[in-house]
Protein backbone atom coordinates (compact mmCIF):
# COMPACT_ATOMS: atom_id res chain seq x y z
CA UNK A 1 0.00 0.00 0.00
CA UNK A 2 1.09 3.23 -0.86
CA UNK A 3 2.70 5.37 2.14
CA UNK A 4 0.91 9.07 3.12
CA UNK A 5 3.56 9.60 5.51
CA UNK A 6 6.32 7.08 6.83
CA UNK A 7 8.45 8.11 10.02
CA UNK A 8 11.04 6.48 11.30
CA UNK A 9 12.86 6.83 15.17
CA UNK A 10 11.49 10.66 14.99
CA UNK A 11 12.88 12.37 18.45
CA UNK A 12 12.82 16.23 19.67
CA UNK A 13 14.49 17.32 22.29
CA UNK A 14 13.75 21.38 23.26
CA UNK A 15 16.24 23.54 24.85
CA UNK A 16 16.44 22.91 28.39
CA UNK A 17 16.30 18.93 27.91
CA UNK A 18 12.55 17.88 27.82
CA UNK A 19 12.37 15.00 25.54
CA UNK A 20 9.16 15.60 23.87
CA UNK A 21 9.71 12.21 21.60
CA UNK A 22 11.72 9.35 22.28
CA UNK A 23 12.29 8.05 19.12
CA UNK A 24 8.75 6.96 17.48
CA UNK A 25 8.19 5.62 14.36
CA UNK A 26 4.36 5.56 12.17
CA UNK A 27 3.09 5.01 8.89
CA UNK A 28 -0.34 5.97 7.57
CA UNK A 29 -1.33 4.55 4.16
CA UNK A 30 -3.04 6.45 1.50
CA UNK A 31 -6.64 7.12 1.54
CA UNK A 32 -6.41 6.21 5.40
CA UNK A 33 -8.62 8.36 8.16
CA UNK A 34 -5.95 8.03 10.88
CA UNK A 35 -6.37 8.63 14.44
CA UNK A 36 -3.01 9.88 16.39
CA UNK A 37 -3.98 10.05 20.29
CA UNK A 38 -2.77 10.78 23.48
CA UNK A 39 -2.99 12.79 26.56
CA UNK A 40 -2.33 16.60 26.68
CA UNK A 41 1.77 16.90 26.36
CA UNK A 42 2.59 13.13 25.10
CA UNK A 43 3.73 14.83 21.84
CA UNK A 44 1.09 14.64 19.17
CA UNK A 45 0.92 18.47 18.29
CA UNK A 46 5.42 18.27 17.97
CA UNK A 47 4.84 15.27 15.84
CA UNK A 48 2.54 17.47 13.21
CA UNK A 49 4.64 20.34 13.98
CA UNK A 50 7.59 18.35 12.67
CA UNK A 51 5.63 16.96 9.82
CA UNK A 52 4.81 20.23 8.82
CA UNK A 53 7.99 22.00 9.22
CA UNK A 54 6.94 24.46 12.34
CA UNK A 55 9.30 22.65 14.66
CA UNK A 56 12.75 21.58 13.71
CA UNK A 57 13.51 17.78 14.76
CA UNK A 58 16.61 16.28 16.70
CA UNK A 59 16.73 13.37 14.70
CA UNK A 60 14.66 10.44 12.80
CA UNK A 61 13.41 10.68 8.98
CA UNK A 62 10.06 12.18 8.16
CA UNK A 63 8.67 11.36 4.60
CA UNK A 64 5.06 12.61 3.23
CA UNK A 65 4.27 10.91 -0.07
CA UNK A 66 7.68 9.62 -0.46
CA UNK A 67 9.56 12.68 -0.31
CA UNK A 68 11.99 13.46 2.22
CA UNK A 69 10.80 16.63 4.40
CA UNK A 70 14.48 17.43 4.87
CA UNK A 71 15.88 17.00 1.38
CA UNK A 72 12.65 17.32 -0.55
CA UNK A 73 10.43 19.64 1.66
CA UNK A 74 8.53 21.47 -0.99
CA UNK A 75 7.01 18.75 -2.58
CA UNK A 76 6.65 17.05 1.02
CA UNK A 77 4.99 20.20 1.99
CA UNK A 78 2.89 21.04 -1.39
CA UNK A 79 1.02 17.45 -0.18
CA UNK A 80 0.66 18.81 3.25
CA UNK A 81 -3.04 20.44 4.38
CA UNK A 82 -2.57 22.00 8.56
CA UNK A 83 -5.35 22.66 10.56
CA UNK A 84 -4.10 23.76 13.95
CA UNK A 85 -5.18 23.50 17.21
CA UNK A 86 -5.51 27.16 17.95
CA UNK A 87 -6.57 29.92 15.93
CA UNK A 88 -3.67 31.20 13.51
CA UNK A 89 -5.09 33.42 11.02
CA UNK A 90 -4.83 37.11 10.43
CA UNK A 91 -8.12 38.08 12.64
CA UNK A 92 -8.24 41.65 10.49
CA UNK A 93 -8.22 40.12 7.29
CA UNK A 94 -11.92 38.92 5.56
CA UNK A 95 -12.51 35.18 6.06
CA UNK A 96 -12.73 34.92 1.78
CA UNK A 97 -9.06 36.48 2.01
CA UNK A 98 -7.56 34.42 4.81
CA UNK A 99 -8.75 31.45 2.66
CA UNK A 100 -7.55 32.50 -0.89
CA UNK A 101 -3.98 34.09 0.89
CA UNK A 102 -3.43 30.70 2.00
CA UNK A 103 -3.99 29.38 -1.80
CA UNK A 104 -1.28 32.14 -2.90
CA UNK A 105 1.20 30.75 -1.03
CA UNK A 106 1.21 27.58 -2.85
CA UNK A 107 1.66 29.19 -6.22
CA UNK A 108 -2.37 28.95 -6.93
CA UNK A 109 -3.40 31.96 -9.47
CA UNK A 110 -5.16 34.71 -7.53
CA UNK A 111 -8.46 34.10 -9.63
CA UNK A 112 -8.24 30.48 -8.74
CA UNK A 113 -7.33 30.87 -5.54
CA UNK A 114 -10.80 32.79 -5.05
CA UNK A 115 -12.60 29.85 -7.25
CA UNK A 116 -11.35 27.26 -4.96
CA UNK A 117 -12.06 29.72 -1.53
CA UNK A 118 -15.97 30.05 -3.08
CA UNK A 119 -15.90 26.22 -3.03
CA UNK A 120 -14.38 25.65 0.27
CA UNK A 121 -16.45 28.30 1.81
CA UNK A 122 -19.88 26.96 0.58
CA UNK A 123 -18.73 23.59 1.98
CA UNK A 124 -18.42 24.54 5.25
CA UNK A 125 -21.43 27.12 5.43
CA UNK A 126 -19.20 30.11 5.63
CA UNK A 127 -19.96 31.35 2.34
CA UNK A 128 -21.99 34.52 3.50
CA UNK A 129 -19.83 35.47 6.00
CA UNK A 130 -17.04 35.58 3.33
CA UNK A 131 -16.55 39.38 3.50
CA UNK A 132 -16.56 39.40 7.29
CA UNK A 133 -13.50 39.98 9.14
CA UNK A 134 -12.24 36.64 10.79
CA UNK A 135 -12.04 37.89 14.17
CA UNK A 136 -16.24 38.44 14.13
CA UNK A 137 -16.67 35.14 13.15
CA UNK A 138 -17.86 32.39 16.06
CA UNK A 139 -15.42 29.59 17.77
CA UNK A 140 -17.11 27.08 15.41
CA UNK A 141 -16.59 29.06 12.68
CA UNK A 142 -13.24 30.02 13.04
CA UNK A 143 -12.78 26.20 13.06
CA UNK A 144 -14.33 25.87 9.93
CA UNK A 145 -12.54 28.33 8.40
CA UNK A 146 -9.23 26.84 9.18
CA UNK A 147 -10.56 23.60 7.61
CA UNK A 148 -11.28 25.80 4.51
CA UNK A 149 -7.65 27.47 4.45
CA UNK A 150 -6.28 23.95 4.88
CA UNK A 151 -8.32 22.46 1.76
CA UNK A 152 -7.53 25.14 -0.75
CA UNK A 153 -4.66 23.67 -2.14
CA UNK A 154 -6.34 20.41 -2.52
CA UNK A 155 -3.74 18.77 -0.37
CA UNK A 156 -2.86 14.95 -0.52
CA UNK A 157 -2.65 14.87 3.51
CA UNK A 158 -4.61 16.39 5.48
CA UNK A 159 -4.06 16.93 9.56
CA UNK A 160 -6.15 18.61 11.65
CA UNK A 161 -4.97 18.72 15.29
CA UNK A 162 -8.03 18.86 17.45
CA UNK A 163 -10.34 20.44 14.67
CA UNK A 164 -13.83 19.94 16.83
CA UNK A 165 -12.42 21.56 20.34
CA UNK A 166 -15.06 23.83 21.74
CA UNK A 167 -17.53 22.57 18.53
CA UNK A 168 -21.47 22.22 19.91
CA UNK A 169 -22.52 18.93 18.51
CA UNK A 170 -24.23 19.64 15.43
CA UNK A 171 -21.59 21.85 14.04
CA UNK A 172 -19.31 18.89 15.02
CA UNK A 173 -21.28 16.24 13.31
CA UNK A 174 -21.72 18.40 10.09
CA UNK A 175 -17.70 18.71 10.43
CA UNK A 176 -17.95 14.77 11.05
CA UNK A 177 -19.64 14.12 7.49
CA UNK A 178 -17.63 16.36 5.45
CA UNK A 179 -14.27 14.70 6.45
CA UNK A 180 -15.76 11.59 5.53
CA UNK A 181 -16.04 12.70 1.89
CA UNK A 182 -13.30 14.59 1.76
CA UNK A 183 -11.98 11.01 2.48
CA UNK A 184 -13.78 8.99 0.47
CA UNK A 185 -12.23 11.47 -2.16
CA UNK A 186 -8.92 10.28 -1.72
CA UNK A 187 -7.43 12.65 0.79
CA UNK A 188 -5.96 10.88 3.42
CA UNK A 189 -6.48 12.45 6.81
CA UNK A 190 -4.72 12.19 10.20
CA UNK A 191 -6.95 13.42 13.44
CA UNK A 192 -5.78 14.49 16.37
CA UNK A 193 -9.13 14.81 19.05
CA UNK A 194 -9.73 14.36 22.79
CA UNK A 195 -13.30 13.04 21.79
CA UNK A 196 -12.42 9.39 21.44
CA UNK A 197 -16.02 8.64 20.08
CA UNK A 198 -14.77 10.60 17.15
CA UNK A 199 -11.88 8.86 17.11
CA UNK A 200 -13.72 5.86 16.61
CA UNK A 201 -16.61 6.60 14.21
CA UNK A 202 -14.37 8.34 11.79
CA UNK A 203 -11.06 6.70 12.13
CA UNK A 204 -10.04 3.31 10.48
CA UNK A 205 -6.43 3.08 12.02
CA UNK A 206 -4.89 4.54 15.07
CA UNK A 207 -1.78 5.15 17.54
CA UNK A 208 -1.76 6.01 20.83
CA UNK A 209 1.47 8.54 21.69
CA UNK A 210 2.16 8.75 25.51
CA UNK A 211 5.21 10.59 26.93
CA UNK A 212 6.94 10.38 24.00
CA UNK A 213 6.57 7.02 22.66
CA UNK A 214 4.07 5.21 20.66
CA UNK A 215 2.27 2.78 23.01
CA UNK A 216 -0.28 1.16 20.58
CA UNK A 217 -0.67 1.36 16.72
CA UNK A 218 -2.89 -0.39 14.70
CA UNK A 219 -6.05 -1.11 12.92
CA UNK A 220 -9.40 0.28 15.25
CA UNK A 221 -11.03 -2.71 15.03
CA UNK A 222 -8.13 -4.70 16.30
CA UNK A 223 -7.71 -2.00 18.71
CA UNK A 224 -11.25 -2.50 20.21
CA UNK A 225 -11.11 -6.45 19.86
CA UNK A 226 -8.83 -6.08 22.79
CA UNK A 227 -10.64 -4.83 25.09
CA UNK A 228 -11.63 -7.28 27.44
CA UNK A 229 -14.09 -6.34 29.28
CA UNK A 230 -17.22 -3.91 28.47
CA UNK A 231 -19.19 -1.96 31.89
CA UNK A 232 -22.73 -1.32 31.02
CA UNK A 233 -26.04 0.60 32.02
CA UNK A 234 -28.80 -1.27 32.42
CA UNK A 235 -31.98 0.83 32.78
CA UNK A 236 -34.87 -1.02 34.54
CA UNK A 237 -38.69 -0.94 33.91
CA UNK A 238 -39.72 -1.79 37.95
CA UNK A 239 -37.41 -0.76 40.82
CA UNK A 240 -35.67 -3.12 42.13
CA UNK A 241 -34.91 -2.72 45.78
CA UNK A 242 -32.12 -5.28 45.97
CA UNK A 243 -30.15 -7.58 43.09
CA UNK A 244 -31.16 -11.32 43.21
CA UNK A 245 -28.46 -14.06 42.66
CA UNK A 246 -27.32 -14.46 40.07
CA UNK A 247 -23.74 -16.33 39.48
CA UNK A 248 -21.55 -16.05 36.92
CA UNK A 249 -22.58 -12.04 36.28
CA UNK A 250 -20.37 -8.73 37.78
CA UNK A 251 -24.07 -6.80 38.85
CA UNK A 252 -24.06 -3.73 40.64
CA UNK A 253 -27.36 -1.96 41.75
CA UNK A 254 -26.23 1.43 41.24
CA UNK A 255 -29.67 2.88 42.36
CA UNK A 256 -33.09 1.14 41.67
CA UNK A 257 -33.63 1.71 38.45
CA UNK A 258 -30.46 0.71 37.31
CA UNK A 259 -27.67 -2.01 36.73
CA UNK A 260 -24.09 -1.90 36.03
CA UNK A 261 -22.85 -4.90 34.33
CA UNK A 262 -19.68 -5.71 33.59
CA UNK A 263 -19.27 -8.06 31.08
CA UNK A 264 -16.07 -10.34 29.28
CA UNK A 265 -16.23 -10.37 25.66
CA UNK A 266 -16.03 -14.30 25.86
CA UNK A 267 -19.62 -14.49 27.20
CA UNK A 268 -22.46 -12.83 25.52
CA UNK A 269 -25.22 -10.62 26.65
CA UNK A 270 -27.86 -12.76 25.88
CA UNK A 271 -27.01 -15.21 28.76
CA UNK A 272 -27.40 -11.87 30.72
CA UNK A 273 -30.51 -11.02 29.21
CA UNK A 274 -31.60 -14.73 29.59
CA UNK A 275 -30.83 -14.29 33.48
CA UNK A 276 -32.10 -11.44 34.02
CA UNK A 277 -35.98 -12.15 32.02
CA UNK A 278 -36.04 -15.49 34.48
CA UNK A 279 -35.92 -13.24 37.48
CA UNK A 280 -38.56 -10.95 36.00
CA UNK A 281 -36.75 -8.36 35.82
CA UNK A 282 -37.18 -5.98 32.98
CA UNK A 283 -34.61 -3.65 30.70
CA UNK A 284 -35.69 -0.51 29.26
CA UNK A 285 -32.88 0.32 27.70
CA UNK A 286 -28.51 0.05 27.67
CA UNK A 287 -25.31 1.70 27.01
CA UNK A 288 -22.18 2.07 27.79
CA UNK A 289 -20.75 3.15 31.05
CA UNK A 290 -18.06 5.05 28.97
CA UNK A 291 -16.84 4.99 25.38
CA UNK A 292 -15.06 2.14 24.33
CA UNK A 293 -12.01 3.32 22.95
CA UNK A 294 -12.08 5.78 25.88
CA UNK A 295 -11.71 2.64 28.33
CA UNK A 296 -9.05 1.60 26.45
CA UNK A 297 -7.16 4.25 26.09
CA UNK A 298 -7.37 4.79 29.88
CA UNK A 299 -5.64 1.66 30.21
CA UNK A 300 -3.36 1.98 27.81
CA UNK A 301 -1.54 5.65 28.63
CA UNK A 302 -1.61 4.78 33.00
CA UNK A 303 0.46 1.92 31.63
CA UNK A 304 -2.06 -0.95 32.42
CA UNK A 305 -2.76 -3.93 30.38
CA UNK A 306 -6.62 -3.87 28.21
CA UNK A 307 -6.35 -7.78 29.38
CA UNK B 1 8.79 25.41 -6.63
CA UNK B 2 8.28 27.30 -10.39
CA UNK B 3 9.55 30.62 -10.61
CA UNK B 4 5.91 31.54 -12.11
CA UNK B 5 4.75 30.13 -8.69
CA UNK B 6 6.89 31.76 -6.51
CA UNK B 7 6.01 35.05 -8.03
CA UNK B 8 2.39 34.45 -7.62
CA UNK B 9 3.01 33.80 -3.59
CA UNK B 10 5.35 36.69 -3.78
CA UNK B 11 2.25 39.01 -5.09
CA UNK B 12 -0.10 37.27 -2.48
CA UNK B 13 2.23 38.52 0.13
CA UNK B 14 2.66 41.97 -1.30
CA UNK B 15 -1.02 42.53 -1.74
CA UNK B 16 -1.88 41.56 1.26
CA UNK B 17 0.41 43.97 2.81
CA UNK B 18 -0.83 46.93 0.85
CA UNK B 19 -4.04 46.07 1.72
CA UNK B 20 -3.48 45.87 5.54
CA UNK B 21 -1.94 49.24 5.73
CA UNK B 22 -4.49 51.07 2.95
CA UNK B 23 -7.28 49.71 5.48
CA UNK B 24 -6.09 51.55 8.42
CA UNK B 25 -5.15 54.44 5.77
CA UNK B 26 -6.29 56.68 9.20
CA UNK B 27 -3.06 55.15 10.80
CA UNK B 28 -1.07 54.94 8.01
CA UNK B 29 -0.78 57.20 5.31
CA UNK B 30 -3.14 60.06 7.32
CA UNK B 31 -0.20 61.39 10.62
CA UNK B 32 2.60 61.55 8.25
CA UNK B 33 0.96 63.87 5.92
CA UNK B 34 0.01 66.38 9.12
CA UNK B 35 3.19 65.96 10.75
CA UNK B 36 5.03 66.80 7.61
CA UNK B 37 2.70 69.89 7.15
CA UNK B 38 3.59 70.73 10.65
CA UNK B 39 7.07 70.87 10.07
CA UNK B 40 6.96 72.93 7.23
CA UNK B 41 4.66 75.44 9.03
CA UNK B 42 6.80 75.71 12.18
CA UNK B 43 10.60 75.30 10.60
CA UNK B 44 9.76 76.52 6.94
CA UNK B 45 7.56 78.80 6.96
CA UNK B 46 7.64 80.57 10.87
CA UNK B 47 11.67 80.17 11.98
CA UNK B 48 12.49 79.11 8.27
CA UNK B 49 11.71 82.97 7.16
CA UNK B 50 13.88 83.98 9.81
CA UNK B 51 16.89 81.96 8.87
CA UNK B 52 17.12 83.21 5.27
CA UNK B 53 18.92 80.87 2.60
CA UNK B 54 21.02 77.85 2.93
CA UNK B 55 23.37 76.26 0.37
CA UNK B 56 21.70 79.01 -2.21
CA UNK B 57 18.35 77.64 -1.07
CA UNK B 58 15.34 79.25 0.66
CA UNK B 59 15.11 77.03 3.94
CA UNK B 60 11.96 75.98 3.15
CA UNK B 61 13.07 74.76 -0.52
CA UNK B 62 16.19 73.28 1.56
CA UNK B 63 14.37 70.98 4.18
CA UNK B 64 11.47 69.70 1.84
CA UNK B 65 13.86 66.35 0.52
CA UNK B 66 14.83 65.78 4.50
CA UNK B 67 11.68 66.00 5.35
CA UNK B 68 9.84 63.59 2.73
CA UNK B 69 12.79 60.91 3.00
CA UNK B 70 12.06 60.88 6.78
CA UNK B 71 8.73 60.16 6.15
CA UNK B 72 9.94 57.47 4.01
CA UNK B 73 12.02 55.79 5.99
CA UNK B 74 9.73 55.80 9.59
CA UNK B 75 7.52 54.54 7.13
CA UNK B 76 9.14 51.89 5.50
CA UNK B 77 10.40 50.66 8.70
CA UNK B 78 7.00 50.79 10.81
CA UNK B 79 5.33 48.82 8.48
CA UNK B 80 7.41 45.76 7.79
CA UNK B 81 8.13 45.91 12.05
CA UNK B 82 4.66 46.00 13.18
CA UNK B 83 3.09 43.34 10.29
CA UNK B 84 5.71 40.89 10.87
CA UNK B 85 5.53 41.10 15.14
CA UNK B 86 1.89 40.87 13.82
CA UNK B 87 2.26 37.80 11.97
CA UNK B 88 4.61 36.18 14.81
CA UNK B 89 1.86 37.00 17.74
CA UNK B 90 -0.87 36.09 15.73
CA UNK B 91 0.83 32.85 14.56
CA UNK B 92 -0.29 33.25 11.38
CA UNK B 93 3.19 33.59 9.93
CA UNK B 94 2.62 29.65 10.00
CA UNK B 95 0.50 30.00 7.26
CA UNK B 96 3.76 30.85 4.84
CA UNK B 97 5.78 28.41 6.75
CA UNK B 98 3.72 25.35 6.38
CA UNK B 99 3.70 26.15 2.69
CA UNK B 100 6.70 25.81 -0.18
CA UNK B 101 7.22 29.18 -0.78
CA UNK B 102 11.01 29.85 0.06
CA UNK B 103 12.06 32.02 3.33
CA UNK B 104 13.68 34.47 0.73
CA UNK B 105 10.03 34.95 -1.16
CA UNK B 106 8.65 35.62 1.95
CA UNK B 107 11.89 38.34 3.09
CA UNK B 108 11.11 39.74 -0.92
CA UNK B 109 7.36 40.24 0.24
CA UNK B 110 7.22 41.87 3.51
CA UNK B 111 10.18 43.91 2.07
CA UNK B 112 8.41 44.96 -0.97
CA UNK B 113 5.31 45.69 1.11
CA UNK B 114 7.28 48.33 3.23
CA UNK B 115 8.57 49.93 0.03
CA UNK B 116 5.23 50.14 -0.91
CA UNK B 117 4.27 52.14 2.50
CA UNK B 118 7.37 54.13 2.42
CA UNK B 119 6.38 54.93 -1.45
CA UNK B 120 3.09 55.69 -1.16
CA UNK B 121 3.56 58.29 2.38
CA UNK B 122 6.55 59.83 0.28
CA UNK B 123 3.97 60.84 -2.45
CA UNK B 124 1.64 62.14 0.23
CA UNK B 125 4.29 64.06 1.90
CA UNK B 126 5.33 65.50 -1.42
CA UNK B 127 2.00 66.66 -2.21
CA UNK B 128 1.53 68.28 0.93
CA UNK B 129 5.07 69.84 0.35
CA UNK B 130 3.40 71.52 -2.76
CA UNK B 131 0.98 73.75 -0.58
CA UNK B 132 4.52 75.14 0.88
CA UNK B 133 7.36 75.01 -2.01
CA UNK B 134 7.92 74.65 -5.53
CA UNK B 135 9.42 71.50 -6.19
CA UNK B 136 13.11 71.90 -7.64
CA UNK B 137 13.62 68.85 -9.69
CA UNK B 138 17.43 68.41 -10.31
CA UNK B 139 18.02 64.65 -11.22
CA UNK B 140 14.53 62.63 -11.07
CA UNK B 141 16.46 59.52 -11.60
CA UNK B 142 18.55 60.11 -8.47
CA UNK B 143 15.46 60.92 -6.48
CA UNK B 144 13.54 57.78 -7.68
CA UNK B 145 16.52 55.30 -6.79
CA UNK B 146 17.09 57.04 -3.91
CA UNK B 147 14.09 56.75 -2.16
CA UNK B 148 13.22 53.13 -3.40
CA UNK B 149 16.61 51.93 -1.88
CA UNK B 150 16.27 54.23 1.22
CA UNK B 151 12.88 52.56 1.80
CA UNK B 152 14.46 48.70 0.69
CA UNK B 153 16.95 49.15 3.52
CA UNK B 154 14.66 50.46 5.90
CA UNK B 155 11.62 47.94 5.48
CA UNK B 156 14.28 45.12 5.49
CA UNK B 157 15.80 47.07 8.96
CA UNK B 158 11.98 47.03 10.27
CA UNK B 159 12.41 43.05 9.09
CA UNK B 160 15.07 42.22 11.30
CA UNK B 161 13.68 44.11 14.20
CA UNK B 162 10.61 42.58 13.81
CA UNK B 163 12.34 38.97 14.18
CA UNK B 164 13.93 39.84 17.39
CA UNK B 165 10.69 41.47 18.82
CA UNK B 166 9.09 39.72 21.20
CA UNK B 167 6.73 41.86 22.66
CA UNK B 168 4.74 45.34 21.20
CA UNK B 169 7.38 47.56 22.85
CA UNK B 170 10.23 45.76 21.32
CA UNK B 171 8.95 47.04 18.39
CA UNK B 172 8.77 50.73 19.14
CA UNK B 173 12.66 50.79 20.52
CA UNK B 174 14.68 50.77 18.02
CA UNK B 175 12.54 53.43 16.00
CA UNK B 176 12.39 55.77 19.33
CA UNK B 177 15.61 55.50 20.28
CA UNK B 178 17.89 54.71 17.07
CA UNK B 179 15.88 55.59 14.19
CA UNK B 180 14.55 58.56 15.49
CA UNK B 181 17.93 60.29 16.38
CA UNK B 182 19.83 59.26 13.44
CA UNK B 183 17.03 60.57 11.43
CA UNK B 184 16.90 64.25 12.90
CA UNK B 185 20.99 64.35 12.95
CA UNK B 186 21.09 63.20 9.15
CA UNK B 187 20.85 66.62 7.91
CA UNK B 188 17.41 67.39 7.44
CA UNK B 189 17.40 70.49 8.98
CA UNK B 190 20.89 71.75 8.84
CA UNK B 191 24.04 71.12 6.17
CA UNK B 192 26.38 69.66 7.83
CA UNK B 193 28.90 72.10 6.93
CA UNK B 194 27.46 73.99 9.23
CA UNK B 195 28.79 72.17 12.21
CA UNK B 196 32.57 72.07 13.96
CA UNK B 197 35.22 69.44 12.26
CA UNK B 198 34.79 66.89 14.75
CA UNK B 199 30.68 66.64 14.43
CA UNK B 200 31.10 66.85 10.82
CA UNK B 201 33.51 63.68 11.10
CA UNK B 202 30.90 62.00 13.56
CA UNK B 203 28.15 62.77 11.30
CA UNK B 204 29.47 60.87 8.27
CA UNK B 205 29.43 57.81 10.76
CA UNK B 206 25.54 57.98 10.10
CA UNK B 207 24.17 56.40 7.27
CA UNK B 208 20.78 57.88 6.95
CA UNK B 209 23.34 61.34 6.31
CA UNK B 210 24.31 59.54 2.91
CA UNK B 211 20.76 58.92 1.61
CA UNK B 212 19.18 62.60 2.89
CA UNK B 213 22.26 64.34 0.99
CA UNK B 214 21.69 62.00 -2.47
CA UNK B 215 18.32 62.81 -2.63
CA UNK B 216 18.49 66.77 -1.68
CA UNK B 217 20.62 66.35 -4.88
CA UNK B 218 18.53 64.93 -6.92
CA UNK B 219 16.08 68.08 -5.78
CA UNK B 220 18.48 70.89 -5.58
CA UNK B 221 21.66 69.61 -6.90
CA UNK B 222 23.49 70.16 -4.12
CA UNK B 223 24.77 67.73 -1.28
CA UNK B 224 27.53 67.76 1.61
CA UNK B 225 28.49 63.83 1.17
CA UNK B 226 29.94 62.74 -2.79
CA UNK B 227 26.65 60.65 -4.75
CA UNK B 228 29.01 57.48 -5.88
CA UNK B 229 29.57 57.17 -1.96
CA UNK B 230 25.49 57.76 -1.02
CA UNK B 231 24.82 54.71 -3.54
CA UNK B 232 27.60 51.83 -2.10
CA UNK B 233 27.00 52.71 1.61
CA UNK B 234 22.73 52.24 0.46
CA UNK B 235 23.53 49.38 -1.78
CA UNK B 236 26.24 47.90 0.93
CA UNK B 237 23.73 48.09 3.87
CA UNK B 238 20.83 46.39 1.67
CA UNK B 239 22.99 43.80 0.53
CA UNK B 240 24.14 43.16 4.47
CA UNK B 241 20.61 43.03 5.80
CA UNK B 242 19.25 40.81 3.08
CA UNK B 243 21.56 38.27 3.87
CA UNK B 244 21.44 38.53 7.77
CA UNK B 245 17.22 38.66 7.35
CA UNK B 246 17.50 35.50 5.23
CA UNK B 247 19.67 33.77 7.89
CA UNK B 248 17.56 34.53 10.33
CA UNK B 249 14.29 33.19 8.30
CA UNK B 250 16.05 29.82 7.37
CA UNK B 251 17.24 29.47 11.44
CA UNK B 252 13.66 29.89 12.48
CA UNK B 253 14.56 32.83 14.77
CA UNK B 254 11.91 33.65 17.18
CA UNK B 255 9.05 31.42 14.34
CA UNK B 256 10.02 27.74 14.57
CA UNK B 257 10.76 25.58 17.82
Amino acid sequence: MKKALSIQNLGKTYRGGFEALKGISLEVGHGDFFALLGPNGAGKSTTIGIITSLVNKTRGKVYVYGKDIDTDFNAAKSCIGLVPQEFNFNVFEPVIEVVANQAGYYGIERSLAFQRAEKYLKHLKLWDKRRVMARNLSGGMKRRLMIARALVHEPRLLILDEPTAGVDIEIRRSMWSFLREINASGTTIILTTHYLEEAESLCRNIAIIDRGIIVEHSGMKELINKLHMETFILDLGTPLESLPDMPGHTLQLVDPHTIEAEISREKTINKLFADLTSRGIEVLSMRNKTNRLEELFMHLVDGESAE
Amino acid sequence: MRLAEKYIAFRTILIREVLRFSRIWIQTILPPMITTALYFIIFGNLIGSQIGDMEGFRYMEFIVPGVIMMAVITNSYANVVSSFYGTKFQRNIEEMLISPVPNYVILLGFVSGGVARGLSVGVAVTVVSLFFSSLHIHNPWVVISMIVLTSILFAMAGFINGVFARSFDDISIIPTFVLTPLTYLGGIFYSISMLPEFWQTASRANPILYMINAFRYGFLGISDISLPVSYVISIGFIVILYFFSLHLLNRGYGIRT
